[in-house]
């Protein structure tokens, strides 16, 4: 029982950010239909750069955060307005090769920067300081995490709800040319939702760079928060943060009960089943393809 | 101009003399190459000719067939690990073992193909690449493939031919593309061929004209697989040793980069943009080896960068070439040459 319910509360706090990556590329892919590859890397620099604000330039962690947080959004708009924009056959495969490109040019960037040696991140909370429920165990780093995560959840809803750039942004995804012409220009919601994007993958980013920082720290989040985003219909926001969440917990039952080996691979697994089952994710409606 | 007036010359290989007369030059500078070129060089032959076979099948699937894999490193490791575990352990000759194996991927790639059929964007992608990811992860985990130390490869012998060394293996790793390149033209313009390239244009118009979506899907990952299986049979013994990091997401990014910088849809495309990224790959690795750069780069890196992750500048290179074809020239370095034909062929008008 004890520990049923340890991979309980480990898979929601490994879910928590799965669940903020997860979110950054529906955000993407619901007002620009691009599989966002890079989402992980763009998370990495602002990691990387809220690392060299606290320990080259020994800002205060909020300054630091802030700092990351512009860089990621400046970023968000750039990655838009220089690479996503100019393409010139945007399909699918176009785009995902963009991002794969992109991708890539951070993580060299990056990883020439900083070189091979191990870095830390001088945060605030200890990653393996924890506080004891009972006989579970979590993660003062891990609470944090979920409270980061509920946050932008909430404040996500809120936004799509009721501000007038979420209303546009839902406009310009249901139908661009209406958008257009009650006067939303497009181009400017699609850099805007790059931002906002890269903000929330950003706070993944800083979450887990207490425990592990390498160039290659955001393979694995990323992947698994898409896989969630893709399990989850790619385009809804509550279903990408279920999903995330689902995958969390399913892998670390599996991790528990079953091997924990293969415990890393186990996501993808689920997700091509529910694929072979549900082939638009769990919470999209089917869209049918006309010729 | 080019206009064609019987269906003959659309599967017609040698169009001209003039293009049986280069055909005939590169088969005799290949032939000698290895008796001119350093071991060094050699070498870098048998990579380039294993990544070519690897690019032209996946080529197919992408370029072809307008499927999307970011897992065919995990149809490589199968055919690595497959040869050189039939070969150690069942004591088959080495065609019986890389082509038992390639059928093992193709059998994979025909079961990924299956999903295929109702997926396709980011949903196939992510599918695909989630296979490759657990093919890694088993294999580094089962206790027959050697786990994480990895395998060692044997001796190739082939009747009284043991083929010991790079310069030995050069003819039948080149061999072997050739062949299988000249079987995927045949392939590309047969009906099946054809049909593959219906699914890429319009799926669902090729299903009303006839085409039998769930066979030729399942069937161009299966061809697919294949061509990956053999180059990554090949390759343990370019190699001598393998283990399972090496079949990384990377490697799979890789492929897809080579189509895309080679030109989607075509089979030049595929080798030039294999030849291209291999090249790059391994010549960055030594990156302040380079002349004229690397002096520059070394004092960039010291005052503004490090000087240890100064070879994770190759990242920077191959996305930045992926990024630059895919804004402008979506076909590759296959358009490129298509248009500077184009060019001199009217030129001075």
């Amino acid at each position: 029982m004890v520990d049923f319910l340890q991979a309980l509360v480990s898979g929601t706090a490994v879910g928590s950010s799965y669940a903020l990556m997860g979110m950054a590329m529906v955000i993407i892919y619901k007002t620009s239909e691009v599989p966002n590859f890079a989402q992980g890397e763009m998370a990495l620099v602002s990691a990387f750069v809220a690392m060299m604000m606290l320990s080259q330039f020994q800002l205060p962690v909020w300054a630091a955060f802030a700092v990351a947080f512009t860089v990621a959004g400046l970023l968000g708009c750039f990655l838009e307005f220089a690479l996503l924009r100019r393409a010139k056959q945007p399909n699918t495969l176009g785009m995902i090769v963009i991002t794969i490109g992109i991708e890539m040019v951070l993580l060299g960037l990056v990883s020439w920067k900083f070189g091979a040696e191990q870095k830390t991140m001088p945060f605030p909370i200890d990653p393996y300081d924890s506080i004891v429920i009972g006989e579970v165990f979590m993660g003062k780093l891990e609470l944090l995490t979920l409270a980061t995560a509920l946050f932008f959840m909430s404040a996500l809803y809120l936004f799509f709800r009721f501000s007038r750039l979420g209303l546009a942004m839902k406009a310009v995804q249901q139908n661009p040319e209406a958008a257009k012409i009650v006067g939303i220009p497009p181009n400017g919601i699609l850099m805007a939702a790059w931002a906002i994007s890269a903000v929330v993958g950003a706070s993944a980013g800083l979450m887990l760079s207490p425990v592990l920082m390498t160039p290659f720290m955001m393979w694995d989040p990323m992947l698994k928060g898409f896989a969630a985003a893709v399990m989850g219909g790619m385009t809804s926001l509550p279903g990408a943060v279920a999903a995330a969440y689902l995958l969390g917990i399913i892998e670390n039952l599996f991790g528990t009960y079953v091997s924990i080996e293969f415990k890393s691979v186990v996501a993808f697994a689920v997700i091509v089943l529910v694929l072979c089952i549900k082939p638009s994710g769990l919470f999209a409606r089917h869209h049918i393809k006309k010729v | 101009m080019e206009m064609k007036r019987r269906y003959y010359e659309d599967v017609q290989w040698l169009t001209s003399p003039v293009v049986a007369f280069w055909f005939l030059v590169l088969f005799a500078a290949l032939a000698l190459f290895p008796f001119f070129a350093s071991n060094y060089y050699v070498y870098v032959a048998n990579y380039i000719a294993i990544n070519i076979i690897a690019a032209a099948g996946l080529n197919l699937l992408v370029g072809y067939t307008g499927q999307i894999s970011l897992g065919h490193a995990g149809f490589f490791a199968i055919g690595a690990y497959g040869t050189v575990l039939l070969m150690t352990r069942a004591a088959l000759p080495f065609p019986a073992a890389l082509g038992l194996a390639a059928l093992t991927a193709a059998g994979f790639g025909f079961l990924l193909g299956l999903p295929s059929l109702r997926l396709e964007g980011p949903y196939l992608s992510i599918a695909t690449l989630g296979f490759g990811l657990t093919i890694t992860q088993v294999i580094g985990r089962l206790e027959i493939c050697g786990g994480r130390e990895g395998l060692h490869a044997p001796d190739i012998v082939l009747g009284t031919w043991v083929i010991d060394t790079d310069r030995e293996f050069y003819f039948l790793a080149v061999g072997l593309t050739i062949v299988l390149l000249l079987l995927m033209r045949n392939l590309i313009h047969t009906r099946t061929g054809r049909a593959f390239v219906a699914i890429r244009d319009a799926d669902i118009a090729a299903r009303t004209m006839g085409v039998n979506l769930i066979y030729y899907k399942t069937l161009a990952f299966a061809v697919s697989a294949f061509y990956a299986a053999v180059a990554g049979g090949l390759y343990a013994f370019v190699l001598k040793f393998i283990e399972p990091e090496i079949f990384s997401l990377m490697m799979s990014i890789l492929f897809l980069a080579m189509v895309v910088v080679g030109g989607l849809g075509s089979m030049a495309g595929s080798v030039a943009g294999a030849v291209l990224i291999c090249w790059l790959d391994l010549k960055l690795r030594n990156i302040l080896n380079l002349p004229l750069v690397g002096q520059w780069l070394e004092e960039l890196s010291r005052s503004w960068f490090s000087i240890t992750g100064v070879s994770n500048i190759q990242y920077i290179v191959l996305g930045g070439i992926m990024i630059f074809i895919m804004l402008f020239e979506p076909l590759g370095l296959y358009g490129i040459w298509l248009r500077t034909k184009r060019y001199w062929r009217t030129w001075p008008f």
